[in-house]
């Protein structure tokens, strides 16, 4: 079967696509890759009864992830299939326009996809316009892409109204992920989408990058493909920085798919997969990425702008050494209180990971000694 | 659908004063930095007339009442 980065650069014209086609994606079980894993088929049934010929297609190409690339990797190096989709979504949900939204620093990802856009001949072609997602980590969120291409401002809103509502230009939207796009591309030219996921390999891997995984891959089977470790390493991110730490053990038989990783506890998100050496320390290497989506949140949320920004303290203090001894039931306690307290999920994604540290690194944290390896990666 | 009202707060107009956990300890306590932590939100009839306050007294109006619905 096809896969997304072995298929042909460019099919011919695309073929026709009616309401039928939303079928097609519910017998495929896409469901989406930008992090959330949402049923692709019940997003368009919204957009489609809403729509009167009115609706916006956002291709959502932010990558705002710092470890993640593979979004990147689809617009550069399969942009036609990205189009495909968002053709296709147009067509099927009788959209008006279609707004290519990229990370204002992808520019490789954007002139390919321009070019692309150059080379199609579909009157879809005609409803396009190009958006630069500023290099924040809320940006890509779905909500604060609508706003930026409503009003300038790329931070999330509150819900309701939900995108298939009101979004761009107030009219019912739909963001969708590129890679989600490019799959849909592939299921309408060849009747069957690939059943493939992307993920990007990050750490303490011999080659990190992107890495195409079929169906049933395991974490195991990608480190593998990717020359395996550099050395064994102490836990595996599972689903980037709004993903769970898990012992590797457990991490090697996880399989690559949506589904059965949430039948885990786990998300596979934007699809990082990264290794954490044996000599770097978690409690450091935590309190960093903690530090980090502290500072990314857009601060319009108490519970996210001052939560995050105290648990991103009390993770520095017990790892800089300067922790009164209570930061660790601080940190209990907060993990409880601070999630689903936000307009977006930014919160909720950093508290998942940080109460995966808490649990998978359980003794380091309680044991913490101060010491100058701060940052290894 | 259902009669079941719940207690919703706007995160990103409210600002932390306080007033509706101080009309409602029962739904609404604060966490470490002021702003309210509502538990389920679910109101019982008893209190339907605090929380109405809750919605009107509240500064920054980023008190409602919904209905509870299944999400989509
Ligand atoms: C804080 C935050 C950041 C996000 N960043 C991105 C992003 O950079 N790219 C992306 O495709 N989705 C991102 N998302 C997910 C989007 O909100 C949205 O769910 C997604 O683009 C929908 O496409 P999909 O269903 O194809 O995954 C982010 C979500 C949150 C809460
Ligand atoms: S939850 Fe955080 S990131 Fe999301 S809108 Fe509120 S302040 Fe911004
Ligand atoms: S009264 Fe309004 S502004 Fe004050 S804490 Fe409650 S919801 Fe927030």
């Amino acid at each position: 079967m096809t896969r997304l980065l072995d298929a042909p650069e460019r099919f011919g014209p695309l073929p026709q696509m009616g309401g039928g086609f939303i079928d097609a994606i519910e017998q495929s079980r896409l469901v989406g890759r930008g992090g959330a894993g949402f049923p692709v088929a019940t997003k368009w049934r919204a957009v489609a009864k809403r729509s009167g010929g009115r609706a916006v297609v956002v291709v959502n190409g932010a990558e705002g992830e710092p470890r993640s690339q593979k979004d990147r990797l689809v617009m550069t190096w399969r942009p036609h299939l990205v189009l495909d989709g968002a053709f296709i979504a147009a067509r099927v949900l009788h959209a008006r326009r279609v707004i290519l939204y990229i990370g204002e620093r992808h520019e490789k990802a954007r002139s390919a996809m321009l070019r692309a856009l150059g080379e199609r001949t579909e009157p879809e072609g005609a409803l396009v316009t190009v958006a630069a997602a500023p290099a924040r980590y809320v940006a890509g969120a779905e909500s604060a892409a609508i706003h930026f291409l409503n009003d300038g401002v790329a931070t999330p809103t509150t819900a309701p109204p939900l995108p298939f509502e009101q979004g761009v230009d107030r009219a019912p939207t739909l963001v969708q992920n590129v890679e989600t796009l490019a799959q849909i591309g592939l299921l309408a030219r060849l009747g069957q989408a690939p059943a493939t996921t992307l993920v990007t390999l990050a750490g303490a891997v011999m080659r990190t990058g992107v890495l195409e995984a079929d169906r049933g891959t395991t974490v195991a089977d990608a480190v593998r493909g990717a020359g395996g470790p550099t050395e064994s390493p102490r836990a595996v991110l599972v689903g980037g920085y709004f993903g769970s730490w898990v012992e590797p053990e457990v991490a090697w038989q996880l399989p690559l798919d949506h589904e059965t990783l949430r039948r885990h506890g786990l998300g596979l998100g934007c699809g990082v997969i990264g290794l954490l050496p044996a000599r770097a320390c978690p409690v450091c290497e935590t309190a960093g990425i903690m530090r980090y989506l502290a500072a990314e949140s857009s601060a319009q949320c108490g519970p996210c702008f001052f939560g995050l920004r105290a648990l991103a303290d009390a993770c520095s203090r017990i790892s800089d050494g300067s922790s009164d001894g209570n930061d660790l039931s601080r940190l209990r306690r907060w993990v409880d209180e601070v999630p689903g307290r936000g307009a977006c999920r930014h919160p909720d994604g950093a508290v998942l990971f940080l109460s995966s540290a808490l649990r998978v690194f359980d003794r380091e944290f309680a044991n913490h000694r101060a010491h100058d390896m701060r940052r290894t990666a | 659908m259902s009669d079941q009202l719940k207690l919703v707060v706007d995160r990103i107009k409210c600002d932390g004063r306080g007033l509706c956990a101080e009309l409602l300890p029962e739904l609404i306590r604060l966490d470490d930095w002021g702003y309210p932590i509502v538990d389920s939100g679910n109101v019982p009839k008893h209190l339907l007339p605090l929380a109405q306050r809750a919605v009107e007294d509240c500064p920054v109006l980023a008190v409602t009442l919904r209905r509870a619905e299944v999400k989509r």
